[in-house]
C-alpha cells in the first residue's frame, strides 16, 4: 500500500509531451528577454551604445547596468554574503558575464538587437589559474568592495590540528598527493529560465522560473526589489532536472522581473546551452593536496587537507550559512581515524560564480574523492589491495552513532556488510585473477573501489541556514471530505518523482491509497515554506514532515473514530487505513469513513477541531548519512588511452526505500555522472579566460554509448532520528562514484608507475600520464 | 515566406521567415511543446522529430525545408487516446525521470522498433546514441525500449 | 537556443536551377543539404549567408552504384545511406566503419557525404577516406562537369575547390579487386569529432602490397593522405615491421596542432598507431582473415 515499487503518478503527462516547463509557458502579452555577454574574462567597460539596439523596430527596451543603479538594481546580494553584478557597471569580471538585456517582441529579434549593441572594452590582465589568485602583485578582481586589495575570500578550517600534526610526526607512512577536482557543470538539459509578470493593476509579481527553491526566491526578490513578499508569486513547473544548477538566482532572472516593471507585460528570458555552461552555477574546482598517516601494517591514524577554493568572480556558493566550504570536513570518510584537519581557503578568479552544484551535497563530492583516492594511493603505497586496506579501517556498525574528527554525527551504518556485498557482486577475486592474467600479456585492467559516507538532509535550523533562513520546512494535509488528501510540500520535483514517492508516504501512515494523494508543489501560493530541494533533503526533511503531518492525521482520525464509536480513542487499534475497537475487529471506521465523519456534525470532544488536516514544520536533529560501496571495472586501451567502463557495481544503503524503483533511478543517473566527470566532463580555461567547455560539443556529457549496464544493491540500515528511518539517496551515487572510476583507470595503470592524474581521464590525459606527465585540466593543454 | 506540411496528419500551413528553426515553428507557432530544445550545438537531441518517419533534430532544420514534408512529434505517438507501447514502456520501466529528453527518445525509439522489432541491448544504446539524458542513465531508457519490443501490441492503459 | 541572422530561401528543383540561383545571389550564398555543418554554425553567427539555397528535392543526386570501374556515390546521399549501402561495404568496409563513428545515428538521417565534404573541416571523417581511397570528385557548374582528385579537392580549412555558382554532384571511388580496407579513430566520446583517425586500403597481390592508401582527418595532414608512407608500402610485404614503418611515416607527416582534444605529440603518435591498426585491419579483410 504505501512503500513498495509503484509506477509513477507524474509519467502520464511526460509521455504524452503535456509536460509544463517554463518554455512551455505562454502569458499573452509576453515580451522575449535576451541578455548582452561579456567576450572578455576581465576589462573595464568604457562606454555601452544601445540606441541603434532601441531603434529596432521590434524591441521595446534595452537595460544597461547604469539604469539598474538608478534602480539600486546593478547589484544583488549573493547566497554567500557577497554580491553579484546584475548588469556589470564598472567592470566585467568573468566571459559571459551579463552586460546588458534587451526586450523584444520576440527570441528572434531579441537576439538580433544584442549585436546592435556597441561595447567598449579595455581589456585588463585577467586571473585564470587559480594557483596564482593569491600571488603578490596578481590583478585585483573586486575592486567593487571597498578597501578590497587582493583576491582572498575566506579562509576557514575544521579538525584538530594539532592532534594532527602529533599523529603525522608519529606515524610509520605518511603519503601526501595533490589532486584537482575539476570545474564541473550540471548541465541539466533544460536550461534556467523566468518568465516575470508584474501585474500593472494588482501589483502582484508572478514568476515562473526554473527554481529548485521557491520559497527562497520569493523572500529573495522582496528583498532585493522592494516589492512586498505577500504580493510575490514564484511558480516552479515541471523542472527539466535542477542538479544544484537551478537553486539560485541568476541575473537573467531579475532582468526579467526589471524588465516586466518597465514595460508593464510578462517577460520572459530563457538561456541558451552556452550562457548556462558559461555563467550558472558551476561545481567543484577544488585544489586539494591530501596527506594521510598510517602504520605500517595498513592502520589508517590520520588524515590533511589543505584546499584552494576557486568561487569565481563572486562568491554565489549556495549553501548553508555557517558553512563556506559546505561539508567538505566530511573528508575523513567511512574511516577509523585518530586526528584530522583540514584549511580551505576560497579565492576569487575571472570565472563565473558558483562552486556548490552539481549533486555535491554541499562539497561532499570533493571531500569523498580526497579520501578515496588518497586511500588507494596509501594502498599502492604499502602494497596492499586497497579492498582489504579499507575493510582493515572502516567504521564498525558498534560504533555508531559515531561522531567523526571534524564533529559529524553518523547515525547509523554497516559498513563492511556493503563492501562485502559489493565485491561479491563484482566476483572481486575473479577480478583480481583475470587482471594477473592480462598484465601478463601487456593488457591494461582496472579494478576500482570506493567506499562512501555522504550527509544529506539540510539540516537543523539551529545549525544549519541559508541567509538567516533556518533549513527546516513546512508540510500540510489535507483530506476531503470523501477522503481523498492533498498534501501541499515545500520541496519540489525536478525528476524525483515526488508526486509519487510523497503520496506513497501518506499512504503508508493513513492508509490512504497513492491515487487518492496528490501532491502539490513548486508554488509559493499554494505550498508551505520550505528551503527547496538539493542536498538530498527532500526525503529527509520534507519527506519527514509529511510522515509527522500524516501521524497527526491520523492520531486526529482516531479521535474522531472514537466519537463517531461512541468509545474512548485508547480502546482502538489501527490497520492501514482503519481505526477498530479492539477485540470487534468489524466494528471500525475506515479513514475514508473517518474524513466525512470530520466535516459532519458529529459531536467532538472539547478542544477538537473538525476537518481532517494536519500541517507541521519539520526541523531535522541531525543529517542523514547514506553510504555504499562502490565496484569500477575498466579496461585502457594502451595504444591510444581510451578508457571503457566495462562494469560497474554500486551497493547503496538510504535506509528503507519508500519506492524502490525511484531510488534505482537516481542511482544509475548518478553513476552516469561519474563516468562523465571521471572521463570527459571539464571546463577549462586558457590563459585570456576564454572558457573552452562553453557548448555540448566541448563539454562533452555521457551517452548511452559509454555507460555500462549498471550492477546495483542494496543493505538497508534505517536512520534511527527520520520518523520513517529513511536517508537521502538523490547524490549518493555521484557522491561515490567518480573516485571508483579514477581509482580504476590508476589501478589498471599502475604497471606504468601511475600514480595520479587529474579528471577527467580522457584518452590524451591518460596517454600522458602514461608518459609519465599528466596534465593540469584546468587550463588548456599545452 | 509560405509553408506548407503536415503535422502529425493535419493540413498546416503558415507565412513564416526563412530562418525559423522547425523546433520553434512546431512549439511556437503550432503550440506543440512536448518538442523540447536544450543545446545550441545539435548534441542533446530533445528536439528529434520525426520527418518522414525518420528522426531527425528539429532544431537543425529549418521549418521552410520542412515545407512539403510529413513531421511527426511525441503528440502523436498516443493513438485515439491510447498509448503507443513505447510511452508505456518507458512508464513501466521508469524511463524517464524529469521527461525533457523523454519524448525525442520515445520518438527515436518507435523509429527504430519500426525498423528492428527485436533490438538488443547494443542496437538501443547505438540508436539513442545521439541524444542525451541526465536523469536516468540509460538503463532504464533500454529497458522501457525492451519492453515495447516484446509488448508490441497496444495493451497499455488509457492514456 | 540560438538563432541565426536573417536570410532568403529557395529550393532547388534540378542542378541547374541550383546553379542558377548560386548564380544569381552570388558569392553570399550557400547550398544547404541536410544542414548539420552549415546550420549550428550560421545559429552561432560563426557563419552566414544572403540566402541558402536548399537542395534537398534533388533526389536524383541521392545514389549509390556501381558504375563501370568505379562505385558512383551522389552528393546527396546521406550518411545513414552510405552506413547501410551492401554494395559499399562489400567494397570498402572503410565506409561502414568511419560512417559507425560519424555524428550520430538521427544526424545520419540528414546529413550528406556532399555536405561533409564541402564544409571541409579538418577533422571531417569521410575526407579522409576519400583520400585514402584515391577518390574522385564530380563537380557541375553550368558549362559542364569537371573532376578532381580527392587530393586536391581539400584546399585547407573549409576550403574546397568547389567555385563560386558550382556544385559538388557525385564521389568516384575506383574499384579495387582484392581490396580490404578499415577506419579507425579515436574520439573523447561517442559522436565527437577525431582526436585523430586514420583510414586505409590495401591490395595485395602475390604476398605484396600492390597498392595502398592512407588516408588522415584532425591531424593537419595536408589533403588528408599520407603519401611517403604509401610509398613506402607499396611493392612491400604486408609484415608488421612494414606497416610500422610506413605508420611511423604517416605520423611524422601530420601537422597536428595542440586543443582540448589533446596535445600534438599525443595526436602524432595517435597518427602513427591507428595508421599500424587500420593497415592490419586493412591486410586481415584483403587475406580474409577477419570476418
Amino acid at each position: 500500500m504505501g512503500f513498495g515499487r509503484m509506477l509513477r503518478k507524474e509519467d502520464v503527462r511526460f509521455v504524452r509531451g503535456k509536460g509544463t516547463f517554463v518554455d512551455d509557458v505562454h502569458v499573452p502579452g509576453m515580451l522575449h528577454g535576451a541578455i548582452l555577454r561579456s567576450p572578455h574574462a576581465h576589462a573595464r567597460i568604457r562606454s555601452i551604445d544601445i540606441s541603434a539596439a532601441e531603434a529596432h523596430p521590434r524591441v521595446k527596451a534595452v537595460i544597461t547596468g547604469a539604469f539598474l543603479e538608478t534602480m539600486n538594481l546593478a547589484w544583488m546580494p549573493t547566497l554567500s554574503q557577497d554580491v553579484q553584478a546584475v548588469l556589470a557597471t564598472d567592470k566585467v569580471r568573468f566571459q559571459g558575464q551579463e552586460v546588458a538585456f534587451v526586450v523584444a517582441e520576440d527570441r528572434y529579434s531579441a537576439r538580433d538587437a544584442l549585436e546592435l549593441i556597441d561595447v567598449d572594452y579595455e581589456p585588463l590582465a585577467p586571473v585564470i589559474d587559480a594557483r596564482q589568485a593569491l600571488a603578490p602583485g596578481a590583478p585585483v578582481i573586486r575592486d567593487d568592495l571597498a578597501g578590497k586589495a587582493d583576491n582572498h575570500i575566506f579562509d576557514w578550517e575544521a579538525g584538530d590540528e594539532a592532534a594532527t600534526s602529533q599523529v603525522f610526526a608519529t606515524a610509520d607512512v605518511v603519503v601526501s598527493q595533490d589532486m584537482l577536482y575539476p570545474r564541473v557543470h550540471p548541465a541539466s538539459i533544460e536550461t534556467c529560465g523566468t518568465i516575470a509578470s508584474l501585474d500593472p493593476v494588482t501589483g502582484k509579481l508572478t514568476v515562473w522560473s526554473t527554481s529548485q527553491a521557491p520559497h527562497a526566491h520569493r523572500v529573495l526578490y522582496a528583498i532585493v526589489t522592494g516589492l512586498p513578499e505577500q504580493k510575490i508569486q514564484i511558480i516552479s513547473p515541471d523542472i527539466g532536472g535542477g542538479f544544484g544548477g537551478k537553486v539560485g538566482i541568476y541575473p537573467g532572472y531579475v532582468l526579467a522581473v526589471v524588465g516586466s516593471i518597465i514595460t508593464g507585460k510578462p517577460v520572459k528570458w530563457v538561456e541558451d546551452r552556452s550562457e548556462n555552461l558559461m555563467s550558472t552555477a558551476f561545481a567543484r574546482d577544488y585544489h586539494m593536496h591530501g596527506e594521510i598517516a598510517a602504520t605500517r601494517d595498513g592502520k589508517i591514524l590520520g588524515l590533511r587537507v589543505d584546499v584552494l577554493a576557486d568561487h569565481g568572480a563572486f562568491n554565489g556558493t549556495a549553501q548553508p550559512t555557517k558553512f563556506p566550504a559546505g561539508f567538505f570536513h566530511i573528508f575523513t570518510g567511512s574511516y577509523d581515524l585518530q586526528a584530522a584537519h583540514c584549511k580551505v581557503t576560497g579565492v576569487y578568479t575571472n570565472k563565473a560564480p558558483g562552486g556548490v552544484a552539481y549533486a555535491c551535497s554541499f562539497r561532499v563530492t570533493e571531500a569523498v574523492y580526497l579520501v578515496e583516492r588518497m586511500v588507494d594511493i596509501l594502498a599502492a603505497e604499502l602494497g596492499v589491495d586497497p579492498a582489504e586496506l579499507r575493510m582493515k579501517n572502516l567504521l564498525r556498525p558498534e560504533q555508531f552513532p559515531y561522531t567523526s574528527p571534524t564533529g559529524w554525527e553518523y547515525d547509523s551504518g554497516n559498513y563492511p556488510r556493503a563492501l562485502d556485498l559489493a565485491m561479491e557482486i563484482a566476483g572481486y577475486a575473479d577480478l583480481r585473477r583475470e587482471q594477473a592474467e592480462k598484465r601478463e600479456r601487456g593488457e591494461l585492467m582496472g579494478i576500482g573501489i570506493s567506499f562512501f559516507t555522504e550527509g544529506v538532509g539540510a539540516g537543523p535550523r539551529k545549525h544549519m541556514d541559508i541567509l538567516g533562513l533556518g533549513m527546516a520546512d513546512g508540510c500540510d494535509l489535507r483530506v476531503h471530505p470523501t477522503g481523498k488528501a492533498v498534501l501541499r510540500i515545500s520541496c519540489q520535483s525536478q525528476g524525483q518523482g515526488h508526486e509519487t514517492t510523497f503520496a506513497q508516504i501518506v499512504a503508508q501512515e493513513t492508509g490512504i491509497p497513492p491515487e487518492d494523494v496528490e501532491v502539490v508543489h513548486g508554488d509559493t501560493d499554494a505550498t508551505p515554506f520550505g528551503l527547496g530541494t538539493y542536498g538530498s533533503r527532500s526525503t529527509p526533511v520534507s519527506g519527514a514532515a509529511a510522515a509527522v503531518a500524516s501521524r497527526r492525521v491520523r492520531d486526529k482520525a482516531r479521535i474522531i473514530a472514537a466519537a463517531s464509536l461512541e468509545c474512548s480513542a485508547d480502546d482502538l487499534e489501527w490497520e492501514q487505513g482503519r481505526w477498530y475497537v479492539k477485540g470487534d475487529h468489524e466494528n471500525g471506521r475506515t479513514i475514508q469513513e473517518i474524513a466525512f465523519l470530520s466535516h459532519s456534525d458529529l459531536d467532538l470532544p472539547e478542544g477538537v477541531e473538525g476537518h481532517l488536516d494536519a500541517s507541521t514544520v519539520y526541523s531535522p536533529p541531525n543529517l542523514t548519512y547514506p553510504f555504499g560501496a562502490y565496484v569500477c571495472v575498466v579496461d585502457v586501451d594502451p595504444g591510444t588511452g581510451q578508457v571503457k567502463v566495462r562494469r560497474f557495481i554500486a551497493v547503496d544503503d538510504c535506509g528503507p526505500r519508500i519506492n524502490p524503483m525511484i531510488v534505482e533511478g537516481q542511482v544509475h543517473g548518478g553513476l552516469a555522472d561519474g563516468v562523465g566527470m571521471a572521463l570527459m566532463q571539464v571546463m577549462a580555461f586558457d590563459e585570456v579566460g576564454n572558457h573552452l567547455g562553453g557548448s555540448f560539443m566541448d563539454y562533452l556529457l555521457p551517452t548511452s554509448m559509454e555507460c555500462p549496464s549498471w550492477e546495483t544493491g542494496q543493505t538497508v540500515t534505517p536512520s534511527p532520528h527520520h520518523p520513517l528511518g529513511v536517508k537521502g539517496v538523490g547524490e549518493s551515487a555521484t557522491v561515490g562514484s567518480p573516485p571508483a572510476i579514477v581509482n580504476a583507470v590508476m589501478d589498471a595503470l599502475a604497471p606504468y608507475g601511475v600514480r595520479h592524474a587529474d579528471m577527467p581521464l580522457t584518452p590524451a590525459q591518460v596517454w600522458l600520464a602514461m608518459q609519465g606527465r599528466p596534465a593540469r585540466t584546468d587550463l588548456a593543454f599545452t | 515566406m509560405q509553408v506548407a506540411m503536415t503535422v502529425n496528419g493535419d493540413e498546416v500551413t503558415a507565412d513564416i521567415e526563412p530562418r525559423l528553426l522547425l523546433v520553434h515553428f512546431i512549439r511556437e507557432n503550432l503550440r506543440l511543446t512536448g518538442t523540447h530544445w536544450g543545446c545550441d550545438t545539435s548534441n542533446c537531441g530533445s528536439c528529434v522529430v520525426w520527418m518522414d518517419a525518420e528522426p531527425v533534430k528539429s532544431c537543425t532544420v529549418l521549418a521552410v525545408m520542412a515545407s512539403g514534408h510529413a513531421i511527426r512529434t511525441v503528440e502523436d505517438l498516443e493513438v485515439d487516446g491510447v498509448l503507443d507501447p513505447v510511452q508505456q514502456g518507458f512508464i513501466n520501466e521508469h524511463g524517464l525521470q524529469c521527461g525533457f529528453c523523454t519524448p525525442g527518445m520515445m520518438l527515436t525509439a518507435r523509429a527504430l522498433l519500426d525498423r528492428t522489432p527485436d533490438p538488443d541491448e547494443a542496437q538501443i544504446r547505438e540508436a539513442i546514441s545521439g541524444q542525451l539524458c541526465r536523469c536516468t542513465g540509460y538503463e532504464n531508457i533500454v529497458r522501457s525500449i525492451r519492453w515495447a519490443a516484446e509488448h508490441p501490441t497496444a495493451e497499455a492503459a488509457p492514456a | 537556443m540560438q538563432t541565426p541572422a536573417p536570410f532568403e530561401y529557395e529550393r532547388a528543383t534540378s542542378v541547374e536551377h541550383a546553379l542558377a540561383l548560386l548564380e544569381r545571389y552570388g558569392p553570399e550564398s550557400r547550398v544547404v543539404a541536410g544542414g548539420h555543418s552549415l546550420l549550428p554554425m550560421m545559429k552561432l553567427r560563426i557563419a552566414s549567408a544572403d540566402c541558402l539555397i536548399d537542395i534537398n528535392d534533388l533526389t536524383d543526386l541521392s545514389y549509390i552504384r556501381v558504375d563501370g570501374d568505379h562505385l558512383a556515390i551522389g552528393a546527396m546521399t546521406r550518411h545513414a545511406q552510405v552506413l547501410a549501402s551492401a554494395v559499399l561495404g562489400e567494397h570498402y568496409r572503410i565506409f561502414h566503419d568511419a560512417e559507425r563513428v560519424i555524428a550520430d545515428p538521427v544526424v545520419r538521417n540528414r546529413g550528406t557525404v556532399g555536405g561533409s565534404l564541402c564544409q571541409a573541416d579538418p577533422s571531417e571523417d569521410l575526407s579522409a577516406v576519400c583520400s585514402a581511397l584515391g577518390a574522385t570528385c564530380v563537380i557541375r557548374s553550368s558549362s559542364g562537369t569537371r573532376t578532381v582528385p580527392a587530393r586536391e579537392f581539400h584546399e585547407g580549412p573549409y576550403e574546397t575547390a568547389v567555385g563560386p555558382a558550382e556544385m559538388l554532384v557525385e564521389v568516384r571511388v575506383p574499384i579495387r579487386s582484392g581490396v580490404g580496407s578499415a577506419y579507425q579513430k579515436v574520439e573523447r566520446r561517442a559522436g565527437d569529432w577525431a582526436v585523430a583517425a586514420v583510414g586505409a586500403f590495401v591490395t595485395l597481390s602475390d604476398g605484396v602490397v600492390s597498392d595502398v592508401g592512407i588516408g588522415l582527418t584532425a591531424v593537419g595532414a595536408p589533403h588528408f593522405c599520407a603519401p611517403e608512407a604509401e610509398d613506402s608500402l607499396r611493392a612491400k610485404e604486408p609484415t608488421e615491421a612494414n606497416l610500422a614503418a610506413a605508420a611511423a611515416l604517416a605520423a611524422a607527416s601530420a601537422r597536428p596542432q595542440t586543443d582540448q582534444r589533446g596535445p600534438d605529440d599525443y595526436k602524432r603518435h595517435l597518427a602513427g598507431e591507428l595508421t599500424l591498426r587500420a593497415l592490419r585491419r586493412s591486410v586481415a579483410r584483403a587475406t580474409g582473415q577477419e570476418a
